[in-house]
């Protein structure tokens, strides 16, 4: 097939006699094939029907410049359809129909040019197979040393070598002047935290109410019924100026009443929750989704990205999936009005893996 | 039909399109008419003869797994203490009496009368207390759309879809799409928690959000997309296949045609 360079390229007409004819290779490099494969040039070239039938060649013109003025239509429709459909009233409804016609408009116009355009080249345009041989990417010797001239005059002429201290100390300039960019830049950043400390911590803290998203009304132990699912956000969230869902992404629980002899607690974790209370981090430990699709028969939990599942009745055990560690609990206690409170902070980071989790 | 005309002795291929549209239309018109009627069904709760009809019912209909009284065996729980709503939904959506044993009661064509689903509901909740058939103000709508789409999105959209068009579980557990679920049933869900989904009970989502909820699926049934087709609002499984095959389709299509020699 046809292939093209840059500059300089040759073109050999279809069954020219030369194109057969290999370079020569230079004396001592040169394989000579004993059976080689032997060009076998083009296939011979097949006439379209356009080229053969002029109705054909008519029929195609009529096929090209009816999509050009298709093309037209399409435009004038889009700017017609632009104020037909105006979508100043504010329902989400008009920016549809408003969006759906002027796309359709722009839609016919574009692909008509194109599709025409197509059409023109592969049915009416001259049609002859070609050749394009590929020269050496090497330069001229002479084009070769005018470049180094080029090079040595501006040197010579400018004293960029010569004038070392005005040389280097552009040199200098131009290695400090990024540096305002970065300081600027820097500026953006947290400057006096520590993402492993941030990471490490959520809003969670002894006697910290768990209260109900998004009203922020706490929860009283004798509220949750068995079989019960409570998304919990810690009290004080909804109270926050900054960082509200950051917060929010770190600390978010899921709580669960399971009959509590369906719980199998460890020993140490046994004061962890209340009558069959149990609260655990809604941040998958996986990549950090929601994971809150719970299964009250099975005591299931599952994360609808990546189908990690997790054993609520085995202190969240991965039991299916790419997450690779528990989720972590939380530990909660009722206090003098029957209201649940946290024990602490999560005694383990909430969410993925990072470089210092441990 | 057509073939007088033509005199060909065939159907016309679309006399199959006509009569299978006409089909549809009869019995959603039918359904409609038959859904609307049984709704009105009034059953006095308290009255001994409510009870007396539904506790025959249930040991025609319910005991074999359920047991004599309610009590519950080793084919089904114990039913003391369900409440009626549990019943309503139960038995109101055709999931009870339940088809065969499986990850899940499959939703199939309702077996009782709504009267007789109200009579064994009343049945039930007369064995032990437990959630009530919600009151109608509560069900139809009329609340805070807004409030009940951020509750929906919070609570329930991670299993149901946040456009309520059902999602996966696992073993072959699903949550169902909630489209043309009416809003007692979708309710009585909430309050009773059926097979794997969990209670929210009234001190968890409080009557008023319940009927917000209801609210907000009610206003996405009446408010499509407004961004075109859905494709099911599955996201971006069933968008990606469709781009996938008709998207890329398109694209090879034309990339073979440009590169096809003209004949």
């Amino acid at each position: 097939m046809a292939q093209d360079d840059n500059d300089g390229t040759e073109i050999v007409a279809a069954g020219s006699s030369s194109h057969g004819q290999e370079v020569a290779a230079s004396p001592g490099t040169a394989v000579i094939p004993a059976d080689g494969f032997e060009n076998p040039g083009f296939p011979e070239h097949r006439k379209r029907v356009t080229d053969l039938d002029p109705k054909k060649a008519k029929s195609a013109e009529r096929g090209v410049y009816t999509l050009f003025y298709l093309s037209i239509v399409g435009s004038v429709w889009a700017i017609a359809a632009y104020m037909l459909f105006p979508m100043e009233s504010g329902d989400v409804f008009d920016v549809r129909l408003n969006n759906l016609f002027f796309g359709l408009g722009v839609a016919l116009a574009l692909l008509a040019i194109g599709f025409g355009a197509v059409h023109w080249a592969k049915a009416l345009m001259h049609d002859v197979e070609l050749a394009d041989e590929r020269h050496p990417v090497r330069g001229s010797e002479e084009t070769r040393a005018a470049a180094v001239k080029v090079f040595q005059d501006a040197d010579q002429e400018s004293g960029f070598t010569r004038r070392s201290a005005i040389r280097n100390s552009l040199i200098g300039a131009l290695v400090v002047f990024p540096l305002p960019a970065v300081v600027l830049f820097r500026g953006f950043a947290p400057q006096d935290q520590n993402p492993v400390e941030l990471l490490s911590h959520t809003m969670w803290a002894e006697g910290t109410r768990l209260t109900l998203d998004p009203s922020g009304v706490p929860i009283k132990a004798s509220d949750v019924t068995i079989g019960s699912a409570f998304h919990v956000i810690p009290e004080g969230l909804n109270e926050l100026e900054h960082h509200k869902l950051e917060e929010k992404a770190k600390a978010a629980v899921l709580l669960m009443r399971l009959n509590p002899e369906e719980l199998n607690e460890t020993a140490d974790r046994a004061d962890w929750s209340y009558q069959g209370i149990v609260a655990y981090s809604k941040i998958c430990t996986h990549v950090g989704c929601p994971v809150a699709l719970y299964e009250q028969h099975t005591h299931h939990l599952l994360c609808p990205c990546h189908q990690s599942q997790f054993d609520v009745a085995n202190h969240c055990e991965v039991i299916f999936g790419p997450a690779k560690r528990p989720l972590p609990q939380l530990p909660i206690a009722v206090d003098d009005e029957g209201y649940l409170v946290a024990q602490s902070d999560f005694t383990e980071p909430v969410g993925p893996s990072f470089w210092e989790r441990h | 039909m057509t073939s007088s005309k033509r005199r060909t002795g065939r159907r016309s291929p679309l006399a199959t399109v006509a009569l299978l549209a006409l089909g549809l239309v009869f019995t959603g018109g039918a359904y409609a008419a038959f859904s609307t009627g049984t709704a009105q069904a009034e059953v006095d709760a308290t009255s001994q003869q409510t009870i007396e009809e539904g506790k025959k019912l249930f040991q025609a209909n319910c005991a074999t797994c359920h047991g004599l009284d309610g009590e519950g065996a080793e084919a089904g729980p114990s039913l003391i203490g369900v409440g009626a709503a549990a019943v309503d939904f139960q038995v109101g959506t055709g999931r009870m009496p339940m088809q065969m044993q499986g990850p899940q009661a499959e939703q199939k064509p309702v077996q009782f009368t709504d009267e007789q689903t109200k009579q064994l509901a009343y049945y039930v909740a007369s064995l032990g207390p437990g959630p009530d058939i919600p009151a109608d103000h509560l069900v139809n709508g009329g609340g805070d759309a807004a409030n009940g789409a951020e509750l929906f999105r919070i609570n329930c959209a991670m299993c149901h879809n946040v456009a309520g068009a059902g999602g996966a579980l696992t073993e072959g557990k699903y949550a169902p799409a909630l489209n043309d679920v009416s809003g007692v049933h979708i309710y009585e869900a909430m309050v009773t928690g059926p097979q794997n989904m969990p209670v929210f009970n009234d001190l968890n989502i409080t009557p008023e959000d319940k009927r917000d909820i209801i609210t907000y699926l009610q206003y996405i049934q009446d408010n499509r997309s407004p961004g075109g087709f859905e494709l099911g609002s599955l996201g971006p499984v069933s968008e990606g296949l469709f781009i996938w095959i008709f998207g890329l389709g398109a694209i090879v299509a034309i990339t073979v045609w440009i590169t096809a020699k003209s004949n």
